[in-house]
């Protein structure tokens, strides 16, 4: 088993470099060859997540502990990873599948197989390393290829997103760096289970206090929380759609919101005021996040402003699940809350994903984001208009479909835990994003702006297959994921990454085994 | 302690330099600068005082060494900060090719 943790990192790597070399004389070979190394890896993930042998811990090089200090690098596979790791090879692999029709109209196709690739290995890296140093080697390895992703289009905004991204990234990434430094400065080490036992010995000083704020400030820039998150629209909204999708959906979450969950609940012990500052955060980043995102009308745009509301719903879940622990709660009410956040973390990447393929699709077959100029497609592209439907039903929760059941038990969860007010704005932003999708829906595909497209010189007709297959992939998916509610799916798929971050200071002892 | 203070003056004259600056050259110079601070204080954690290079051989006399691991740590940095600078260079290239200016003021089409 220990065998398929590197793989995950490893296999990517090659792949990003073998496709750019035989891809320079065979663009077929890059397309097929990246699609069939992440629909294996897809695969395998999903594989792992059935066996529920966790947690896998393998050490690089085979360097044991010695005298109870750990010496080598550890990739740690544990429920929380799996979960993750299975987020992004499956999101992963049907983005790169619809690339196969949308990236034929750019130059140099290898090298954004390539780039794609590399960023899912870092991805992976992020999500699997037990190590900080080696986490902020790979967080680089995915931003720094997500950069290269953003400007692929080296049009005037894709050059300038990808520069204001870079320099807010660029320094986020330098206090990351700075406050690994400072905690290998107090605790010698940089395991994080060992961190964590270190720190758990000792008294609780100023110094881990601003530690963790620049943690949390660094690590919400890349998850692109509130007061953070002016590079966000201007980026997922000029990167091509296939990438939209995968910043969207899966790299905000995997080099963001988990790291933030991964420090904060096992390796900082957790503390009232910290817990604090998350849920404010998370609950200002739902509310003004579809504030601002309600009067856009560039459809991309628009989902842009929408991913910040809904990772204010993943970040409101887990903040109100600290609250709970720290205030010695309930620890049902807790585990409630943080099942809600991580719950939504799946669904977010799902109807996101999805939500920008569809504008992909428009974008392919009219050339035009702005909702103003269109209108009445409904008829001529079937697939992308009824996948599109159901990814705005279940983004703003309506019943059957999987965004309901997440949003339900983070505003059950909060109401349970006392805070009667976030469960109000909860169920506030859900209704506006329910109506900021109604109006998607009705100048996307429905209203008929008078103008016949065919008078227009664009013929109105279904995209190829493999953007419908990943299209309606994603879309059944919408549905499938409600049956994570049911208790025996559940405790399969969900529990072991809750409890991972419930049993917090289990953490250490699981992963060196003392 | 003085270094210490000195390390964090330079890395405050990265962030002004990012901050103020309306040239993409200059604000990308403001980052190398932060970088490098960030590089030295890395460094600076791994000094022991009177240390040597920790490298073991037969009739050696000082067993103090500095830590290695940092300085480890901070070749990477230093690596992946050489990928972050270059990409920023290249875009900023392009942005000059289309745009014809370097001047944040006047490179504006994304807004709202």
């Amino acid at each position: 088993m220990e065998i398929f943790v590197p793989l995950y990192v490893a296999i990517p790597l090659g792949c990003a470099f073998i496709g750019a070399i035989i891809g320079i004389f065979s663009k077929a070979f890059s397309r097929l060859f990246t699609s069939l190394v992440l629909a294996f890896m897809a695969g395998l993930s999903v594989y792992l997540i059935l066996l529920q042998k966790f947690p896998i811990v393998y050490t690089v090089g085979g360097w044991k502990a010695f005298n109870r200090v750990p010496i080598g690098i550890y990739m740690v596979m544990d429920g929380l990873s799996v979960y993750l790791i299975t987020i992004v090879n499956v999101i992963g692999f049907l983005s790169v599948f619809y690339s196969i029709s949308y990236i034929k109209r750019f130059t140099g196709e290898n090298y954004y197989y390539s780039l794609f690739s590399l960023m899912i290995a870092g991805m992976n890296g992020v999500v699997l390393s037990g190590d900080l140093f080696n986490l902020y080697v790979f967080l680089e390895i995915a931003a720094i290829s997500s950069y290269a992703l953003v400007a692929f289009g080296i049009e005037k905004e894709q050059l300038e997103a990808s520069f204001k991204y870079q320099v807010l990234g660029g320094i986020s990434s330098l206090f990351i760096l700075l406050s690994i430094g400072l905690i290998y400065w107090y605790t010698s080490t940089l395991n994080i289970a060992d961190i964590s036992r270190v720190l758990s010995q000792k008294s609780f000083p100023k110094t881990i206090v601003f530690v963790e704020i620049i943690l949390l400030s660094a690590f919400g820039l890349k998850a692109a929380m509130i007061p953070f998150h002016a590079w966000l629209p201007d980026a997922h909204s000029s990167a091509p759609s296939p990438i939209s999708s995968m910043l969207s959906g899966v790299l905000i979450k995997a080099i963001g919101a988990y790291v933030i969950m991964r420090l904060f609940f096992n390796l900082f012990a957790i503390s009232y005021s910290i817990a604090y500052v998350i849920t404010v955060i998370g609950t200002i980043s739902m509310v003004v996040g579809v504030l601002l995102a309600i009067g856009q009308w560039d459809i991309k745009r628009l989902l842009a402003y929408h991913s910040i509301s809904q990772m204010g719903y993943v970040i409101l879940g887990i903040g109100i699940g600290m609250l709970v622990i720290s205030k010695n709660g309930n620890m049902d009410i807790a585990s409630l809350a943080i099942a809600g956040g991580l719950f939504h973390l799946f669904n977010h990447a799902v109807f996101k994903g999805l939500l920008f393929l569809n504008a992909g699709a428009v974008e392919y077959v009219t050339g035009i984001r702005d909702m103003k100029r269109l209108g009445g497609l409904a008829g001529g592209m079937p697939i992308t208009a009824s996948t599109s439907m159901s990814a705005s039903m279940s983004i703003s929760g309506i019943p059957p479909f999987n965004g309901f059941f997440s949003k339900l038990i983070i505003i059950i969860a909060s109401a349970k835990a006392g805070y009667y007010v976030l469960s109000i704005l909860a169920v506030f932003v859900s209704m506006i994003t329910l109506a900021s999708f109604l109006k998607v829906q009705r100048f996307t595909f429905f209203n008929d702006n008078g103008e016949k497209w065919s008078e227009r010189g664009i013929t109105i007709k279904e995209v190829p297959f493999p953007m419908c297959f990943s299209m309606i992939f994603l879309a059944v998916l919408c549905i499938v994921l409600s049956f994570m509610v049911f208790p025996s799916v559940r405790e399969v798929v969900l529990m072991p990454a809750v409890n991972v971050l419930l049993k917090s200071s289990m953490y250490s002892t699981n992963i060196l085994g003392y | 302690m003085t270094v210490y203070i000195l390390c964090i003056l330079l890395f405050l004259v990265g962030l002004y330099g990012v901050v103020t600056k309306r040239n993409l050259i200059k604000i990308i110079i403001g980052i190398s600068i932060m970088e490098y601070s960030v590089n030295l204080f890395l460094i600076l954690v791994g000094y022991v005082k009177g240390g040597t290079a920790p490298i073991l051989s037969k009739g050696l006399k000082n067993n103090i060494f500095v830590d290695p691991l940092p300085q480890a740590m901070v070749l990477t940095a230093i690596v992946i900060g050489l990928a972050t600078t270059a990409l920023l260079l290249a875009v900023a290239i392009r942005i000059y090719k289309k745009y014809g200016t370097f001047d944040i003021r006047e490179i504006k089409k994304l807004k709202g």
